[in-house]
């Protein structure tokens, strides 16, 4: 996955990089199945390396697929702050449980209780599925309402309106047709 | 301590570096785009190395099985994986605007057609 | 593509089978991997499909706009009606105990619909984004810098 991400980060054919970013979410899909988290690789599966590599292809349908390669000024700053962020990210992972201790902070609250009780209170084999729309169905509507949110700005901002790209002379035109209007908006007020 | 330890942090971290060098170090918008897309994984992935627990399977109860990987993560990182490409394609619906109205999604142009007098 | 025939009949042979599995997924998600989130998104995958080979304006025949927005709020109306049952049959807003004579046949109801609010308005949206992203067609080609 890293390999992927380099080269995400250095290409600049951006076909090649939307092509590389499924490739980087299946990879994820594969992970989060040796990590047991079954339902999630089958969403980053469907999602990631569907969806999402479909809705970036019609964006660059819409755009432009070469990208113009950034100035070397940002690349050694921006090589700077990530150095130090991440020194200071794996500093603060010194302390943390390590990977599959079942004595972790995470396990010990209601981890237990899910796994332990749903199977009589809720009476559902699949213990996600139980939390997602049972013990947790406040968390999953809000989610619901973000992406039905998500769907309405899309739909506001790309509807059928065609609009025309702004030229030199339109904007000109725009800012001489705007004083007049606002003029009278405000004598009317 | 055993192999991973917290080796498995560390990969994330490089990971999600990784996607932060892409947002700031690329004036393109939908590189930009991308690498948030790559620190979002890198994020969820972190969620989900939590919730393993050694010797457990999938949160799918069974007979015979008694350790089980924590689905608490599971929950929340499967509702936002879906969230996360909802919200994506509102961001990229918002670079076709911006292409249609400065005909360039490339930052440094962008700044140049804003500081018109 | 309408002119490539093998992605013609390929894809014709294969979407039923791409809406049957997304069925497959909603219904059967209590018990194995699965539920509303993946059923939704690979129901909008197979006309997502159907789309890029035949064309937005087909799939629009198929599912007219105003078909999908009026799911999109459909589904969520659904997810906030159970709540809203679950309020008028003397539980709490979301408590699926009081939907049926025992709380565990409640939980069943309530969850079932639950995911499938939650497909309905992940399919719908998925498959609004898309034909809203598509259905704008290339740039004129004057416009190119």
């Amino acid at each position: 996955m890293g390999m992927i991400a380099i080269a995400i980060a250095r290409i600049h054919n951006l076909f090649a990089v939307v092509m590389l970013t499924g490739i980087f979410s299946l990879l994820g899909a594969a992970a989060y199945v040796i990590m047991d988290a079954v339902d999630v690789a089958f969403t980053e599966a469907a999602v990631g390396a569907g969806i999402s590599t479909v809705l970036m292809l019609g964006t660059l349908a819409l755009t432009t697929s070469e990208e113009k390669p950034s100035p070397k000024k940002n690349v050694v700053g921006a090589l700077i702050v990530v150095t130090i962020t991440g020194a200071v990210l794996i500093y603060g992972t010194l302390d943390m449980p390590h990977y599959g201790d079942p004595l972790a902070p995470v396990h010990q609250h209601v981890a237990d209780r899910y796994i332990g009780q749903s199977g009589t209170e809720v009476g559902l084999p699949n213990v996600v599925t139980s939390v997602l729309a049972s013990y947790r169905g406040y968390d999953t509507l809000g989610e619901t309402y973000v992406i039905f949110i998500a769907a309405i700005g899309v739909l506001a901002i790309l509807g059928r309106v065609r609009f025309p790209r702004r030229r030199e002379e339109d904007i000109a035109e725009d800012d001489a047709q705007k004083t007049p209007d606002e003029t009278a908006r405000e004598t009317g007020a | 301590m055993a192999f991973p330890g917290l080796l498995n942090y560390w990969l994330i971290i490089g990971l999600m570096m990784i996607g932060f060098y892409i947002v700031i170090a690329h004036g393109n918008l939908i590189k930009k785009i991308v690498g948030l897309n790559v620190f979002q994984v890198s994020v969820f992935l972190l969620y989900i190395t939590m919730g393993k627990v050694e010797g457990g399977t999938a949160p799918i109860l069974a007979e015979g099985i008694t350790a089980y990987s924590n689905p608490l993560p599971h929950v929340l990182i499967l509702t936002a994986i879906v969230v996360g490409v909802a919200t994506t394609s509102l961001g990229l619906a918002l670079v076709v605007r911006i292409r249609n109205a400065y005909g360039s999604i490339e930052e440094d142009e962008l700044d140049v057609q804003d500081d018109r007098p | 593509m309408k002119q490539k025939i093998i992605l013609r009949v390929i894809s014709k042979f294969l979407i039923p089978y791409i809406l049957l599995f997304a069925l497959y997924v909603q219904w059967h998600g209590d018990f194995g991997p699965g539920g509303g989130f993946q059923a939704g998104v690979i129901f909008a995958a197979g006309f997502i499909l159907y789309a890029i080979i035949f064309g937005v304006d087909t799939v629009r025949v198929v599912i007219p706009a105003v078909v999908t927005r009026l799911l999109l709020v459909f589904g969520v109306l659904l997810y906030s009606g159970v709540g809203v049952a679950g309020i008028i049959l003397g539980g709490n807003y979301l408590d699926y105990n009081v939907l049926a004579h025992e709380p565990t046949h409640g939980q069943h109801y309530g969850i079932l619909l639950v995911e499938l609010g939650v497909g309905i308005t992940v399919a719908s949206a998925m498959i609004t984004i898309f034909c809203t992203f598509a259905g704008r067609g290339p740039e004129d080609p004057e416009e190119e810098v």
